[in-house]
């Protein structure tokens, strides 16, 4: 972990235009989960669709893919990224300080707004905020990672993650059976099955898979993913057309 | 001192040869990689620095390999030619990172020195977004030089100065060079590399096509034949008067265009005008047919 790449990495992550966006979805899901709660009086089932649905089906994906591309894609993209790797620095140190910067970002822009609007639509004891918090926080890990290492590993890392994010995780993660299988939102959503316990179904929180196979699951495709990545900044070729 | 060598490097693209077969060593001193737009000279500076794996041969810094070994970035820095840096930040932040990365004692006092090296310390306090082209060229320069390396690889570096900065970077070059360092810059310019380099290495299509002292090289490409098309009102006593005085070796007469091979350049120039007025021929246009580098290029390759 490099301080001087994590700093390079800040600088750059919020100092670019789409910043804004970074900022703006989390503001447009706390005014709807506003809206929510005058509309429903407070109710934690509504609540609990909102959240489940929209912030942590759609929103929170599509918060991972601004964040964990642009952590590092537009430096390979313009050439930049050769003022990190003409360094001794081990490259594996260089992606893990980006990826570091890359999750710090997506607590604070996207896994505290997607609890938070369970907390502000409507909540009981704060079960649901602590439940979708976790669900967010360990979906958020793994979606970051992997589109860090996706912006490494693919110059159109930021199409194919939207493909993704919208198609895989928000249309048939949610309702293609076999597909739910393989979803990180799924496997995410069996720790917090297990907080809600028996009001979990009432909730429509429900998971595809058991605790320790999501758990499991989202461990081997964030560790998969970041050794994905520093492998391929290792041979990241950065030659001229010429 | 430190050389880099290079053994039967080559580098495909799928079924395109970018470098084919090279073979040098680039020693200390300044050499320069002159080669026409296209010619290879970014891949193969991308295998000396170690941002390209060659397909076959191998590239050697000081004895050591420098693919996948971050560690010969103590001892090289490098000019890219991609003009991208961090924008967002001034120039004198970019230097210090650059410092810290390289893991310096003192970053702050290696920073100033380079950005004094490059003449950038009083704009050094701008974000490098309102830098100009040149001045983005002397930060990348400090970026090179804040390690003190004793190999300095150089990516087009005269690219975007006017004629100060040029004068400028020459001489700091030199500087460098004369301190035992190891330089080598690509360029497409001709008269830009012999100004500078004691060594000239000249790459076309891939290919090694000449080594040698700028002097070798310039010799190369003056002695080789000449072709211009002439247009006359008699293009035929004209021929005739330029293969007797033996200015030229060919003539050639098609469709009322008269063309001239020749050897012998300077001979050709003067005595074309006098024999013309000796003749009574009106010159109507006289052109090179082949003065671009890229034919002088291929006739060195063909060598």
């Amino acid at each position: 972990m490099n301080p001087v790449v994590m700093q390079l990495t800040v600088r750059g992550l919020l100092g670019r235009r789409r910043s804004i966006l970074l900022l703006v979805l989390p503001v447009v899901l706390l005014g709807l989960a506003w809206l929510q709660r005058l509309a429903s009086h407070g109710s934690p089932t509504q609540s609990a669709g909102l959240t489940g649905n929209f912030a942590l089906g759609t929103l929170l994906p599509l918060m991972c893919l601004l964040i964990g591309t642009g952590v590092i894609g537009p430096e390979i993209d313009d050439g930049s990224i050769v003022y990190l790797l003409n360094k001794p620095v081990p490259r594996r140190s260089i992606l893990l300080a980006k990826l570091l910067v890359a999750l710090a970002t997506t607590l604070v822009f996207a896994v505290l707004p997607v609890a938070a609007s369970a907390a502000i639509a409507g909540d009981r004891d704060f079960t649901l905020t602590a439940a979708f918090g976790v669900a967010a926080l360990l979906a958020g890990i793994a979606y970051t990672t992997i589109f860090v290492a996706l912006s490494v590993l693919s110059r159109n890392a930021v199409i194919i993650g939207l493909l993704y994010a919208l198609l895989w995780e928000g249309v048939l993660g949610g309702y293609v059976p076999g597909v739910k299988d393989v979803s990180v939102r799924q496997w995410a959503l069996a720790p917090a099955e297990h907080m809600l316990g028996a009001d979990a179904a009432g909730y429509g929180v429900t998971s595809a898979v058991t605790v320790s196979v999501g758990l499991t699951l989202l461990a081997v495709v964030t560790v998969g993913a970041a050794w994905l990545g520093i492998g391929k900044l290792k041979t990241l070729r950065l030659a001229a057309a010429d | 001192m430190s050389a880099i060598v290079l053994d039967k490097v080559s580098r495909w693209y799928g079924n395109v040869v970018a470098v084919n077969d090279v073979t040098m060593t680039i020693g200390p001193g300044i050499t320069g990689l002159l080669g026409p737009n296209g010619a290879g000279k970014s891949t193969l500076i991308a295998m000396m620095g170690g941002f390209l794996a060659p397909s076959a041969g191998t590239v050697a810094l000081d004895g050591g390999h420098v693919w996948k070994n971050p560690e010969i970035y103590r001892r090289v820095g490098l000019v890219p030619e991609a003009e991208a840096m961090y924008d967002m930040v001034t120039g004198a932040q970019f230097l210090l990172a650059n410092a810290r990365l390289h893991g310096l004692e003192d970053p702050g006092a290696a920073a100033r020195r380079a950005l004094e090296l490059v003449d950038m310390v009083d704009p050094s306090d701008r974000a490098i977004s309102t830098y100009s082209k040149g001045m983005k060229q002397r930060i990348k320069m400090a970026t090179a030089l804040v390690h003190d390396p004793t190999v300095l690889l150089l990516d087009e570096p005269f690219n975007g100065m006017d004629p100060r900065q040029r004068l400028h970077l020459m001489d700091l070059l030199r500087r460098l060079a004369a301190e035992g360092r190891t330089v080598l810059f690509s360029s497409h310019i001709l008269e830009e590399v012999e100004q500078i380099a004691d060594h000239i290495e000249v790459l076309v299509a891939g290919r090694h096509a000449a080594s040698g002292d700028y002097r070798r090289i310039r010799r190369l490409m003056t002695e080789r034949p000449h072709q211009y098309t002439i247009a006359s009102s008699d293009d035929r006593r004209l021929a005739a008067a330029l293969v007797a005085e033996g200015a030229a070796d060919g003539v050639t007469l098609t469709n009322g265009t008269l063309a001239i091979q020749t050897s012998d350049f300077g001979r050709f120039v003067h005595a074309l005008p006098r024999l013309a007025r000796d003749s009574g021929v009106h010159l109507l246009e006289v052109s090179p047919a082949d003065e671009s580098l890229e034919s002088v290029f291929a006739y060195l390759v063909a060598r």
